[in-house]
């Protein structure tokens, strides 16, 4: 297989740096949420829930216009940005704003886990021991959990990375700016001769793909401290 | 001296004590499912009663007639639970340290003399999951002690371990009462326990006080009536 164009290396680095800061802008406010799911019961708690899910249920397209309406030079979120000089739409990072968002749920939801799957007693433990809410989310909750939130950050990492239909939704096509891979190979299946390309871009999407499911495996597999020597 | 009324309802259970001691160590004694531990949890601040009072030495840490409620993070009462419920992710001696003051050369005695107390020096640096039954229970009697309470719980600590490990874990926490004037509330529902280490003897049944007598008179009683356990 030929090495990859110019263009389709382009498409390729923008993918990941799109996917990687969707996840870093985003953990902290997964993180938050998730304990606030996992660990209060509140009203208005069910709806919260239900809006969460909405960008796993609604078709991508809808929720890139939804990001258009919002975050366009007209819409209310677009014209706030625009008064500090800052411009999303049909920018690169208007690309990661749509995959923060379609990656959002499959964050929360992973890390929510994590945290439930967190020995509630022992946090009581803790707090017996003079710990603070703070102090026991830091010292006990957090790294009890983090190969779930690891795992997490690799699955939505892996959906940021192959979002389609709400980036050309809300940010277009535009080569060198916005036009991440899926986006590229979507291109080339419409050109003619664009058939080596989309295979070589598929297998590097298979790979990536392969890679972080094998991340979140190996590193949701389990803690070390729960295996014993002896056993 | 401890002063604890309690009303709560929890599960089944209608939980109604009203208990007051002078005793450096009290046993609450009773079946399972009398509400002991409930009533310790009651003590640490992990439960909150429908309506009740804790006070320690004449300091009041819960009065639900007034709204007030200590959290236990601030109560200062050492809790060693059942189970031990070490943090499986720290090693021995950063459970030990978790609760305890600051690291100036008092706290750094005060930890050395603990380690020797209970003879931890040669489990420091192991993980809980490599310890046995009946040195897991140590750490836990050394990390609540090492928090500098002034109370300690003892919720069942022998239950679950093995004849060997009962006798060497009972005989530590002769050594405790011997060496430490810190008051001490053991729940359990063997006798035995009770007429190792209690000072005065509170049984319960279905959430209520039966009787509270002196260790001396719970001794007599189990002459008494041979192997009968009720004081």
């Amino acid at each position: 297989m030929n090495a990859l164009a110019p263009d389709e290396w382009q498409a390729l680095a923008l993918s990941l740096r799109v996917g990687l800061l969707a996840v870093v802008l985003t953990l902290p406010f997964a993180l938050a949420l998730a304990w606030l799911l996992s660990r209060k019961r509140f009203p208005g708690r069910v709806l919260l829930e239900s809006l969460l899910f909405l960008p796993l249920i609604l078709p991508p397209v809808v929720t890139g216009y939804a990001l258009l309406a919002l975050f366009g030079r007209n819409g209310p979120l677009g014209q706030l940005l625009g008064s500090i000089g800052i411009v999303v739409a049909f920018r690169w990072t208007g690309a990661v704003i749509a995959a923060a968002v379609m990656g959002f749920p499959l964050l929360v939801l992973s890390v929510r886990a994590a945290f439930d799957n967190v020995d509630r007693r022992l946090e009581a433990a803790a707090q017996t021991l003079g710990a603070g809410a703070w102090r026991r989310f830091v010292s006990i909750t957090l790294p009890l959990s983090a190969r779930g939130i690891v795992a997490g950050c690799v699955l939505a990492f892996a959906r940021a990375f192959g979002e389609f239909g709400a980036t050309i939704s809300f940010v277009s096509n535009i080569p060198g700016e916005t036009r991440t891979l899926p986006i590229a190979i979507y291109e080339l299946l419409n050109v003619p001769g664009g058939m080596p390309g989309v295979r070589r871009l598929a297998l590097v999407s298979l790979l990536v793909a392969v890679a972080a499911s094998m991340c979140a495996t190996l590193i949701a597999g389990g803690a070390p401290w729960r295996r014993r020597s002896d056993d | 001296m401890i002063e604890l009324a309690l009303r709560h309802r929890v599960g089944d259970l209608d939980l109604d004590l009203d208990i007051r001691s002078q005793a450096r160590t009290l046993a609450l004694f009773g079946n399972s499912g009398a509400g002991k531990t409930s009533a310790l949890n009651a003590i640490a601040g992990l439960l909150v009663p429908q309506s009740g009072r804790v006070a320690l030495d004449g300091e009041t840490l819960l009065d639900t007639a007034r709204g007030l409620c200590v959290p236990a993070s601030r109560r200062r009462i050492g809790y060693v639970f059942q189970d031990g419920r070490l943090f499986p992710h720290l090693s021995v001696r950063r459970n030990l340290l978790y609760g305890a003051g600051a690291d100036d050369a008092a706290g750094r005695r005060e930890f050395a003399a603990i380690v020797e107390l209970l003879e931890l020096g040669s489990l420091l640096e192991r993980r809980p999951l490599l310890l046995s039954g009946g040195e897991r229970q140590r750490v836990a009697v050394g990390r609540a002690l090492l928090s500098r309470p002034r109370a300690l719980l003892l919720d069942e600590p022998l239950t679950g371990l093995h004849a060997e490990a009962r006798v060497q874990v009972l005989d530590y926490l002769r050594r405790l009462k011997r060496e430490l004037q810190v008051f001490t509330v053991l729940v359990t529902h063997h006798a035995d326990e009770v007429a190792a280490l209690a000072d005065e003897v509170v049984r319960i049944s279905a959430g209520r006080v039966v009787r509270q007598v002196p260790i001396a008179e719970f001794v007599a009683r189990r002459a008494a009536y041979g192997h009968a356990p009720a004081p």
